[in-house]
């Protein structure tokens, strides 16, 4: 039910016109700073979720964006992997409050960008399949979703900005770090 | 047999790696281990080849490679090492943060204190990104949390962040 209930979300639904935030860049201390837990019906979360998914729509390539990237140290980040080609499963459009990874199997290595890394990217082992609990803001229900490849990764990786944590944290090894050849 | 270290360093251009090959191939020498990579644009090999030519013999043979000025030839006969025996945990060092003097220093002065060994690392400058990745042998009797917590407390010392986990090698 839980799937069903993300995969019909979108953010007509949260009631407020999001705004295009300037997206931060590692050195910046926020990005590396453990993000608090937030109330997920607070007027403030509910803007802020907004405000994510609008960035998101504006930046080219962009799958997903966590509140640390628009230097907000908060639990919150938006997904949309639909339009990626190595998407497979996808719920879509939507935003998760305080989530947290409760189950992570099937590890693949694959390269990682990140707008708030742009001119690195880099090998990352994640799991495939994704068991993630968390709330939707506005309404604060509590949803656990189960993602797999694409979409698994992205959720990882936007849970880690939560964490103050970047894809380089968790680089394969010292040949797993490569300079950017393309920008979108 | 001998075996030489090479290193030719400095401007980029295609065809570094052929005409290098080229000359240790008609030596006769066998590509053992070798790295390549560009920093900050300037092109940076390493390679250690075994075979009977002497050091000077290879080095007279590559000099063609300097001749426009733009790059550099080292030419050094090296012994044989063992490999060493793997008796210790395998570990993989991140360090990132604003660029400042002494990153490095300040945290693999930690992994040196407790007699760890680096075995691969790379840095990159990034506009004001500063980034280390380090692959790291650690004795079998450290305390890795503590090694951890030391890394750490430097790295903070220096306003940067550090993470250290297992290094994961799949058996196939």
């Amino acid at each position: 039910m839980s799937d069903e209930l993300v995969s019909s979300w979108t953010e007509s639904r949260l009631g407020v016109e999001g705004r295009v935030l300037d997206v931060v860049r590692a050195p910046a201390a926020v990005l590396a700073t453990l993000g608090e837990v937030v109330d997920p019906s607070a007027r403030s979360t509910v803007q802020l979720a907004a405000d994510l998914v609008a960035t998101m729509r504006v930046s080219p390539g962009c799958v997903g964006l966590a509140a640390p990237q628009v230097g907000v140290s908060a639990r919150v980040f938006c997904v949309d992997v639909s339009a990626h080609p190595k998407t497979r499963g996808h719920h879509g459009t939507f935003v998760l409050c305080n989530a947290e990874v409760v189950e992570a199997s099937r590890n693949e290595r694959a390269r990682e960008g990140c707008m708030s890394v742009p001119d690195l990217t880099g090998d990352v082992k994640r799991a495939t399949r994704l068991v993630v609990r968390g709330q939707l803001p506005g309404t604060a229900e509590e949803v656990v979703l189960t993602a797999e490849a694409f979409e698994a990764r992205a959720l990882q990786h936007e849970i880690d900005h939560c964490s103050g944590l970047l894809f380089l944290d968790r680089a394969a090894g010292a040949h797993a770090i490569h300079p950017r050849k393309t920008y979108l | 047999m001998t075996l030489h270290a090479i290193t030719v360093l400095g401007h980029d251009r295609p065809g570094i790696i052929a005409e290098t090959t080229e000359v240790l191939a008609a030596l006769g020498l066998n590509l053992e281990d070798s790295t390549m990579t560009l920093l900050r644009g300037h092109f940076a090999m390493t390679l250690v080849c075994a075979g009977d030519a002497a050091a000077g013999e290879v080095e007279a043979a590559l000099a063609p490679l300097t001749a426009a000025g733009t790059l550099t030839v080292t030419v050094r006969e090296v012994p044989p090492e063992p490999t060493p025996a793997a008796t210790g945990t395998s570990w993989v060092l991140t360090v990132h943060g604003g660029d400042r003097p002494g990153i490095v220093s300040a945290v693999v002065g930690e992994v040196a204190h407790v007699g760890g060994n680096i075995t691969d690392l790379t840095t990159r400058l990034a506009g004001d990104l500063y980034l280390l990745v380090a692959e790291i042998d650690l004795p079998a009797d450290t305390d890795v949390e503590a090694v951890a917590a030391a890394i750490r407390a430097a790295a903070d010392a220096l306003g940067v962040g550090a993470t250290l986990r297992p290094a994961e090698a799949d058996e196939l």
